[in-house]
């Protein structure tokens, strides 16, 4: 085995916990267990989001930009809370995504699968609107350029989130798209086209994963927002 | 760099079970070579697959997205899956992804072979 293997990789976890400086923006995840793609419940989808940046800078000087500044190439309307340790493999990190109603944020997470030199992978919670892995990630193309990309494996995680699968799409080619840009700018590279394939890999919905539902994160995040004035009178 | 070399050979130790014979480094870069063998191994009447990971080198996240690939194709043809070989490190990135509750895990080919 690959001595640097072992150190790639998460620590295998039961249920997920975040570190104390970031509890309260955890409050969805804390105690969750992590959802593969077997796990959830919609159609499986392969997606694909690429930009080339480039001969300047090589797959692993971008890789190691990306883990490091990570949160700040995301889009406004998102927000991802890093650990005072940063990202490493089985950090807990939450998310906050604008849900598009007037002061509601959906509140969830991930956690680092695996880290290389030039890639590393999240893994989704149960609640988080997909199920299963997104791969962030550089390499050298055949013309010596560097192409970063990010790779999704996913389903949505219940049959709420897959009514919403086409918004859902729509949102995260868009999201997917300006993180990108924000990348490449970082980067010195402007006016790229990010490209981006989409295939469908299982069709069938696991219809037996419906109870997910129970763990939904906007629903869950609705009910906290909603009872948040009565927390704070408790305490 | 060179994509990463995975080596995979088929066998059929008994009627309608096959064992893929995994090698070298699993990655997304071997999608083909698995794919290959998975339809060597889909022969007529094939009812169950053991991936035998005794030959792996390394594995990283690529791999896993493959395997779920492999048992959505697998699941699609009615096909049970069981793995064997896996070091404790790699049993535990099973556990971790909760591909062990798909595929089930089992300490040799024998046993994986028997539970199919």
């Amino acid at each position: 085995m690959n001595v640097h293997d072992e150190s790639n990789w998460a620590s295998k976890v039961e249920r997920l916990e975040v570190s104390d400086e970031l509890a309260d923006a955890g409050f969805n995840i804390a105690g969750k267990r992590v959802a593969g793609a077997q796990q959830g419940f919609g159609k499986l989808w392969q997606r694909r989001y690429a930009i080339d940046l480039g001969t300047t800078f090589t797959p692993e000087q971008v890789v190691a930009d990306w883990k490091q500044r990570f949160a700040t190439y995301w889009p406004d309307g998102a927000t991802f809370h890093v650990a005072l340790t940063g990202l490493q493999p089985g950090t807990v990190s939450p998310i906050a995504i604008a849900s598009g109603a007037p002061g509601l944020t959906v509140s969830t997470g991930i956690l680092v699968l695996y880290m290389d030199d030039t890639s590393f992978t999240f893994m989704c919670p149960e609640g988080h609107m997909f199920a299963g892995w997104i791969t962030f990630g550089a390499e050298e193309d055949a013309a010596g350029s560097t192409v970063a990309d990010v790779k999704i494996l996913i389903r949505t995680s219940d049959p709420i989130y897959e009514l919403g699968w086409p918004v859902m799409k729509a949102k995260e080619d868009a999201f997917w798209s300006a993180t990108l840009v924000n990348l490449a700018g970082d980067h010195g590279v402007t006016d790229v086209p990010v490209e981006e394939t989409t295939s469908c890999v299982d069709r069938k919905r696991l219809w037996h994963n419906w109870t997910n539902v129970r763990h939904n994160s906007g629903l869950r995040s609705v009910w906290h927002t909603v009872t948040t004035p009565f927390r704070s009178v408790r305490s | 760099m060179p994509a990463p070399v995975a080596t995979m050979g088929v066998r059929h130790p008994r009627p309608q079970v096959a064992v893929i014979d995994i090698g070298g480094e699993v990655t997304s870069h071997c999608e083909q070579v698995l794919m290959g063998a998975y339809e060597d191994a889909s022969t007529a009447g094939t009812k169950g697959i053991v991936l035998n990971f005794d030959g792996l080198d390394y594995m990283n996240s690529g791999g896993i997205g493959m395997l779920v690939t492999l048992l959505v194709r697998a699941n699609r043809n009615k096909q049970r899956l069981a793995a064997c070989g896996l070091t404790p490190h790699y049993r535990q990135i099973f556990e971790l992804t909760r591909l062990d509750e798909a595929i089930t895990l089992h300490d040799d080919e024998t046993a994986a072979v028997a539970a199919l």
